[in-house]
């Protein structure tokens, strides 16, 4: 079996390769030999949660070759690890044999920080700034992660914590659902960003792009001096500067 | 009761322009969530009887034949009359058919989502007879000539001053908004239609099969009266509210007030069973059960859906929810809103009347962490979610599933995706036009749109380590 794959996710990939980079960096610091199988795309997340679960199933077993030769496989999303951990009770049904290597592969996928926690992880570069923790729900009530990122978080140097009213409250993204019934979307995320201007902060971190991704949007749409990182860059002493010009 | 999910959005839309609608639901459903919590986190045993109550619900779920057989012949060897309503039309004339051969001309009602469900009052009021709701929520409801908005607390959409306002203009009185003294007139004018009802109709929280009796809990005594004073009391279930025994209720019992208000207990707990007998000298002489499937059954023999019969309708997930927080019971169209809502709405109704409603949800799972029996209401939603679509997908949406899987089998197909769109996109970021793309209005009216990076995280791989 060949070392640790990055499952880095298409947003990420796409979207935010600074995440990407964070990501691998920190796991080289834990002693991982990194690998990123290139041939991976998304895991078939939206498909399944929009009803379309039918069209997931060619895109889950492709997840399934690509990833089940590695030992471990880490990724900096709470969601993306949640959902390719369930593929087996998801996708398979009736496919006994599809949800037998599901359950196998499943087992050896991690959520970055819950993998960092696991491998005595400590930051080793300092973080200047308010930084208020967003649980993503996935994270939070699918995989029931929550110790692990606020502990790295705390363990940063310069860092300070600060909580957030009713931070356990979802932001309002939900994939599609924030384009499919956009003005709920907003006015959840409304409520959210409403607790980050109370709290102080001067950002808001959490361990999946896609919520950071719409509350970034709405933060700069109104002028909010709140920035979003991801966590991974936030525990690898990235600041939010070089943002713009990645 | 007139449907209109499908208007699911614009209804929301409507709710969200709203800005009294949006404080009193914000604060009646942090409220309720604050309650339920104190009470759970000072009830130890509370986690395991959840346990215990999913158990149970899945055994009698199981079996709801057998469970429901035997709860028909106890109740009929305790005096009671056993009747199985197919849909809500036949519930409606069953209930139509008792009071008009009592020649009845005033119905009293407890509190029922089953009745609002089958559409009772407006078969009643059409049949000549007076439909009285005695729920205070309720009561003030009917006035207003509106439906319901939460489960348990139907008009969580009014203050103090809308009720204020309504009891002025209905009763011709003013009071004042003073929660008591609008309680004490409703009261007042509720007396006099208890003592003069001829029928009471009421829900039903639980039904037992051991003992053929039902247990209905409320806070205000108004279905113990219209349980009791009438002479003829009229018990209207879903079929999936069977449950074993006794034992099984104390379990129930222990969690649905907590969950519901944060109660200990509900204020009154009744258990009918069977009309008055010959040593007895209060109750009704005849009792009537009402067995309602309306569609129940297409729930059942659905391997995902289901478990969505366990509910035991206390509400917990609507007031955690953050889509109802802001949309609020009227925008769902239907009786039974919030998540649990969008998932038995869409077969109860069939899947035409309720599409929309599937996808109201950013399955952040709140839901379930709340539900006392533990129903997996993400899951179940993205179930009803593959329902709605495999039964007629929009063509536009099948196209753009297929189109997706195909992109994210292809490697160079998915790099080529993006990057296209990185290339298009470039010009028209300084002009402001990205607004303006087609499919993408719902997300930049809201917010800035982020768009793909000048160099991917595989090609950074690439460049460095290839």
């Amino acid at each position: 079996m060949n070392s640790t794959a990055l499952f880095v996710t298409c947003l990420v990939d796409q979207l935010f390769p600074r995440v990407g980079e964070a990501t691998v960096q920190l796991l080289e610091q834990v002693g991982c030999q990194v690998d990123f199988p290139l041939e991976q795309t998304c895991c078939g997340q939206p498909l399944l949660n929009t009803g379309h679960s039918e069209q997931a199933r060619p895109l889950a077993r492709r997840f399934i070759e690509i990833f089940e030769g590695y030992e471990t496989i880490v990724t900096p999303s709470g969601s993306c690890a949640s959902v390719t951990k369930q593929l087996s009770g998801e996708c398979f049904e009736g496919e006994p044999e599809w949800q037998q290597r599901a359950s196998r592969l499943a087992e050896r996928i991690f959520e970055l920080t819950q993998f960092l926690a696991g491998r005595a992880f400590r930051p080793s570069r300092p973080f200047a700034g308010r930084v208020a923790y967003h649980p993503s729900c996935h994270l939070l009530r699918e995989l029931r992660v929550d110790r692990a990122p606020r502990e790295l978080l705390s363990q940063v140097e310069d860092l300070e914590l600060v909580e957030l009213d009713d931070g356990e409250r979802c932001c309002g993204f939900g994939g599609a659902f924030s384009v499919k019934l956009p003005a709920l979307s907003a006015a959840i995320m409304e409520d959210k960003i409403a607790a980050l201007e109370q709290s102080g902060a001067d950002f808001v971190t959490a361990s999946d792009v896609g919520c950071l991704m719409h509350l970034g949007g709405g933060l700069t749409r109104r002028g909010s001096r709140v920035r979003t990182l991801h966590i991974a860059e936030v525990l690898a002493g990235f600041d939010g500067r070089s943002r713009e010009v990645q | 009761m007139r449907v209109s999910a499908n208007r699911f959005a614009e209804q929301a839309d409507e709710a969200l322009a709203d800005e009294k609608l949006q404080s009193a639901l914000a604060s009646a459903s942090q409220r309720m969530c604050e309650q339920r919590e104190r009470a759970f986190a000072q009830f130890p045993p509370g986690e395991a009887l959840r346990d215990r109550a999913q158990w149970i619900k899945r055994q009698t779920l199981a079996e709801l034949d057998r469970h429901l057989e035997r709860l028909s012949s106890r109740v009929e060897a305790r005096g009671g009359v056993v009747h199985w309503a197919a849909d809500a039309r036949q519930a409606c004339e069953i209930v139509l058919e008792i009071v008009r051969r009592r020649g009845g001309r005033r119905v009293v009602k407890g509190k029922s989502m089953t009745s609002e469900e089958i559409g009772l009052n407006d078969a009643l009021t059409a049949a000549g007879i007076e439909a009285v709701e005695t729920d205070l929520g309720e009561y003030i409801i009917q006035l207003a000539d509106e439906t319901p908005s939460h489960i348990i607390v139907p008009a969580i959409h009014k203050t103090v001053e809308d009720v204020a306002a309504l009891f002025e203009r209905k009763h011709g009185e003013t009071r004042g908004a003073d929660h008591e003294a609008l309680t004490r007139e409703a009261r007042q004018r509720l007396r006099a239609k208890f003592l003069s009802a001829d029928v009471g109709v009421t829900g039903v929280n639980f039904a037992v099969a051991e003992t053929g009796s039902v247990a209905i809990v409320e806070n205000e005594g108004n279905i113990r009266l219209s349980s009791s004073l009438p002479g003829c009391h009229i018990a209207l279930m879903g079929m999936e509210k069977v449950i074993p025994d006794l034992s099984a209720l104390s379990v129930f019992l222990r969690i649905l007030a907590r969950s519901a208000t944060g109660q200990k207990m509900s204020s009154y707990v009744s258990l009918v069973t069977g009309p008055r007998r010959d040593d007895e000298e209060d109750g009704p002489e005849e009792f009537h059960l009402v067995i309602l499937d309306n569609g129940r059954s297409r729930l059942l023999a659905d391997p995902v859906l289901g478990e969505a019969l366990g509910c035991i309708r206390c509400g917990a997930c609507l007031n955690v929810c953050p889509v109802y927080r802001h949309a609020g019971g009227h925008a769902y169209g239907w009786v039974y809103p919030g998540p649990i809502g969008s998932v038995i709405d869409p077969s109860l109704l069939g899947h035409e009347q309720a599409r929309p409603l599937p996808f109201a949800s950013s399955l952040c799972g709140a839901c379930r962490d709340v539900c006392p029996v533990r129903i997996d209401l993400p899951r179940l939603l993205r179930g009803q979610r593959d329902n709605v679509v495999a039964q007629r997908a929009a063509p536009l949406a099948a196209l753009a599933a297929r189109a997706y899987r195909e992109m994210m089998s292809r490697p160079s197909l998915y790099r080529l995706a993006f990057r296209t769109v990185y290339w298009l996109s470039r010009p028209l970021v300084p002009l402001g036009l990205i607004s303006w793309l087609p499919g993408l209005r719902g997300w930049t009216r809201y917010r800035d749109l982020p768009l793909p990076a000048r160099e991917s995280f595989r090609a950074r791989w690439l460049r460095r380590r290839g």
